[in-house]
């Protein structure tokens, strides 16, 4: 190993005693001591043995000088580089083996830290955190009867009463993701503990409650793979880990070759470690279903992929999902480092890392990162490996299509949106005639919908033509409709339509850059089909007024987005005029739909102008999504966007407010110290009394406004849910007298639907349970709904 | 606790380029300031055919669209291969350079980088012929931006001379 240090060399001077410059260096080492250790371990002409034996004796060199630093580096990164765990604790290691005062201070910096990310809700890091002390064991760091007690410890949270489930839930979760590392020691050296400790487990999880479940499956069926619960599968490795004798032999371990020197040295003990007490804003890890899509099966050639019960398949998995964890930002380098796993060579690595991404993609509630990163990332993959990943993506996504008819339906949105956007990239190449199948049944069944979604976001991000182009002649039932206007009053064919001749009258009006005030004078002029006279100034709800005003300025505007946009932006005080009423809003809603109804894209785009420029609210969206005549497009992806995009926009808004109710809270509070502290200055203390009335005006009215935003966000999701309510009931009203069975693909649409309000939006609907239970999902519902509400329940629990 | 390891905090997708625009009104310390806050990237490298709505559908994968711009050739103003896409955070336009700069759309590997803020004028190619100032001197043939460039079109022989 090269020497890093660069010491400048002394400067004597004639005359002068030689100086030493010192001041730029510590900052320069320290930064070298972090690059060092982060990097050891990567690719290297040295092995990696050679490389930690180097490293270590340069940081037992620099300990006198920057044990402070280097303590704080190999805390972060057990804590950040899970996926390097071997490397670091082997590192640590050999360091306890020439310092032995060092092991024990890390040890006690490791437990210090472990105590912060728990009591700072950061449960994944306390995880890695458990591993790696667990990990020193096998590096005689730590004594295994130390550890044995740690996890006695934390197995006693199981005896809690009144907790919530997924705090007993991660204890356990820790003890057992630590046995692929260090069971093997543990049974040697306390196999009547260990015995104990496991029996505890199994009985937990017999007893624990599992109704969550259905609502995170990826699938509904059990073939070819069962979607099962985290737990429960890590379980069923650790017995067959046990049932091996512990024989593990994929984990690298670089400790193994300095056995010699690690078994000198003497290990610690690690303290008495009690689990913090529950707290009531603890936010435990949600439960998990390990997505599983690939088997021994499936790989044609070369190594086996692990079963699914192995201990390999959860070693491999984990550190996956760790790598994308850390390198997640930059695309490049985290397709470099999937692809040089260390011991790729003895995996079907293409498999597990397809598998892994979709896992991720595909995860319920949400997926841990952004959706279009898992696009990149696998582009990405597919330039690195351009003759192997494709094809494994090509087969992927083959059984994928295969089994559709049972995916969640969240799910399937999610692998349209990635599908389409694959394709953009490959100049829309695929095999469709291999899903001819798809053709052969009625369309609202999930592969031609699936088909169908895809192809028309395909045509998104190109044009139609394109779409009608790149798919077979037989596929053109599932072609998009050609995204243009359709105006009611577009030639003298209209002349009947009562609207007609006010069309041509506001069209020219427009044309004439007429103001708001003239064409509004020039619609009081529509008759109203809801009225037999004008009883009023005209101003209550005119649907005709609304049809041809609307329709006529869309109609000129319908060139492009910025035109239409630009159009609403100019009319706005029309528009909120025509639509000042509940009925109002839902008309202009309906109107927008008939006009755009082939470009549901410009639909999405103007429902989300009109909400921010409030010439509709939220609710009004809602409920012309539910409505009647809606109600032939209820199972298309773009009606879910909307609704979603709806909600989104009502919580930020919420956000947006309670944060500046905080933000003048704040100031609130700095104002009063500030006047506390300023003493008996008479002018000062005016002037911030009267600060501090303002600043109490305005929390007053922020109040006011966050509570009356709360109250339409809780409106909002009550009119939801009351929709869906009603719609399911009706339908299995229906089914149960006509003794139909229940499960058409509008249903299973449908209440896949619901559950997806659920997911997406967990965190703000938690606030409302109350509301929710007591209003909506009470006990008279039928239980196939109310089963949704329950599994939601259960996820927090 | 929360040390940051600046080794593992690596972020370059977001980093701002080495391009700065010549027009803009303030000193470098200022364009850089408004650079690392803004919320707007400048796409280049797109068809003259791409449209709106598809750019739309591409850059809202990362976030919810402000607006976007399509820039135009300043003489014939239609669309001249580059536009301005500005996300309402900021969070949501360091999606976009993490994730959709350096894919394709319309089949061309786009470009994203950030912009200090649109202002009008903008909009228009800064190239001597109206549209951009790579459209000026590129000497390949490129369909979907008008065919050579602008230079190349005035020395390229036409096709009758040489044909006998």
């Amino acid at each position: 190993m090269c020497s890093f240090f660069s010491r400048k060399k002394h400067v004597r001077l004639r005359g002068q005693a030689h100086k030493r410059r010192r001041t730029s260096e510590p900052i320069e080492i320290e930064d070298r001591l972090e690059s060092l250790i982060c990097r050891v371990g990567e690719k290297s002409t040295s092995s990696l043995e050679s490389n930690l034996e180097g490293l270590a004796g340069v940081l037992e060199a620099d300990l006198p000088n920057y044990k402070s630093k280097i303590l704080r580096i190999l805390c972060t990164v057990a804590r950040l580089l899970p996926e390097k765990l071997t490397v670091y604790t082997t590192l640590v290691g050999l360091l306890n083996a020439r310092n032995y005062n060092f092991g024990g201070e890390f040890v006690e910096a490791m437990i210090r830290q472990l105590k912060e990310t728990l009591k700072n809700n950061l449960y994944s890091e306390a995880v890695y955190l458990v591993r790696f002390l667990s990990d020193l064991v096998n590096c005689h760091v730590i004594a295994a009867p130390s550890m044995v007690a740690m996890f006695e410890n934390f197995v006693s949270v199981t005896q809690e009463e009144d907790v919530p489930q997924v705090r007993s839930d991660w204890f356990v979760y820790v003890v057992l993701s630590c046995l692929p590392w260090v069971g093997k020691e543990l049974y040697e050296k306390k196999d009547v503990e260990m015995d104990r400790l496991l029996s505890q487990i199994e009985g937990y999880l017999k007893r624990r409650v599992k109704t969550h479940v259905p609502m995170l499956q990826v699938w509904t069926a059990d073939k070819p793979h069962p979607q099962e619960e985290y737990l429960d599968c890590l379980w069923a490795q650790i017995q067959k880990l046990k049932k091996d004798r512990w024989q593990e032999r994929h984990i690298l371990r670089p400790y193994i070759a300095f056995d010699s020197v690690l078994c000198e040295a003497l290990q610690h003990n690690l303290p008495p470690f009690t689990p913090p007490g529950h707290m009531p804003d603890a936010q435990y890890p949600m439960p998990r279903v390990i997505f599983r899509m690939f088997d021994y099966t499936d790989a044609p050639e070369g190594p086996v992929m692990p079963g699914s019960h192995s201990v390999e398949r959860f070693v491999i998995e984990e550190n996956l999902h760790c790598i994308i964890k850390t390198h997640w930002k930059e695309r490049k380098t985290c397709a470099a480092q999937l692809l040089s796993y260390p011991g790729k060579n003895k995996i079907p690595l293409n498999y597990h890392i397809v598998e892994v991404i979709f896992g991720e993609l595909f995860q319920l509630p949400s997926p841990p990162h952004i959706d279009v990163m898992y696009t990149t990332l696998l582009i990405e993959l597919c330039k690195l490996q351009p003759g192997s990943l494709p094809q494994v993506l090509a087969q992927a996504t083959e059984m994928l299509y295969m089994r559709l008819d049972t995916m969640n339906t969240t799910c399937i949105d999610r692998l349209i949106n990635w599908f389409a956007h694959h394709l953009s990239n490959f100049q829309f190449r695929w095999s469709w005639d291999d899903w001819a199948d798809c053709l052969t049944v009625d369309l609202e069944k999930p592969k031609p919908k699936f088909v169908k979604e895809v192809l028309e976001k395909c045509m998104r991000l190109s044009y139609h033509q394109r779409i009608v182009d790149i798919v077979p002649p037989t596929f053109s039932a599932l072609i998009p409709a050609d995204p243009i206007f359709t105006y009611k009053y577009v030639d003298e064919s209209a002349s009947s339509l009562p609207g007609y001749p006010m069309s041509i009258t506001v069209s020219n009006a427009i044309k004439n850059r007429a103001s708001n005030e003239e064409i509004l004078t020039v619609l009081k002029e529509v008759p109203n089909p809801n009225q037999e006279d004008d009883d009023d100034e005209g101003e209550s709800f005119n649907p005709l007024k609304i049809d041809v005003f609307l329709q006529t300025l869309l109609n000129l505007a319908a060139k492009s987005f910025s035109h239409s946009f630009s159009a609403l932006g100019k009319f706005h005080e029309i528009l909120k005029t025509l639509a000042n009423s509940d009925e109002g809003k839902l008309h202009l809603l309906k109107v927008l739909y008939e006009v755009w109804r082939n470009h549901p894209q410009m639909i999405a785009v103007l429902v989300d102008k009109l909400i921010r420029t409030q010439v509709v609210d939220c609710a009004a969206v809602a409920n012309w999504l539910f409505s009647q005549d809606m109600a032939h497009e209820f199972t298309r992806l773009f009606i879910w966007e909307i609704l979603h995009s709806t909600i989104r926009k009502m919580n930020k808004h919420v956000q947006k407010i309670q944060k500046e109710l905080e933000e003048a809270k704040d100031k609130l509070e700095k104002q009063q110290h500030k006047r506390r502290d300023s003493g008996d200055d008479e002018d000062m203390d005016k002037n911030s009394e009267d600060e501090e009335g303002q600043l109490e005006e305005q929390i007053e009215r922020l109040q006011e406004k966050v509570e009356s935003a709360q109250s339409e966000q809780k409106n909002l999701f009550l009119v939801i849910f009351q929709r869906f309510i009603m719609l399911l009931t009706e339908h299995l009203v229906r089914c149960e007298t006509g003794s139909v069975d229940i499960s058409t693909p509008w249903y299973k649409n449908c209440i896949d639907r619901l559950q997806q309000i659920f997911l997406m939006h967990h965190a703000t609907i938690q606030q409302y349970m109350g509301t929710l239970e007591n209003l909506l999902f009470t006990a008279e519902l039928d239980h196939h709904i109310l089963a949704v509400y329950q599994q939601f329940c259960a996820l927090q629990l | 606790m929360s040390v940051k390891l600046n080794a593992l905090n690596s972020d370059s997708y977001i980093d701002i380029s080495q391009y700065r625009d010549q027009h803009f009104k303030g000193n470098r310390y200022e364009q850089e300031k408004l650079l690392k806050q803004s919320n707007t990237l400048y796409v280049g490298n797109l068809s003259f055919y791409t449209t709106e709505e598809q750019v739309h559908e591409l850059f809202s994968k990362s976030g919810d669209v402000k607006r976007i711009i399509i820039g135009l050739d300043k003489i014939k103003k239609t669309a001249c291969g580059f536009c301005f896409v500005e996300y309402y955070t900021r969070a949501d336009a360091e999606h976009a350079m993490r994730f959709i700069n350096g894919t394709r759309l319309d089949d061309r590997i786009i470009r994203t980088d950030w912009d200090a803020g649109f202002k009008e004028g903008r909009q228009f190619g800064r190239g001597k012929s109206g549209g951009q100032v790579r459209d000026e001197y590129r000497q390949d043939y490129d369909p979907a931006r008008g065919g050579y460039g602008k230079l190349a079109q005035q020395h390229r022989p036409t096709e009758g001379r040489n044909s006998f």
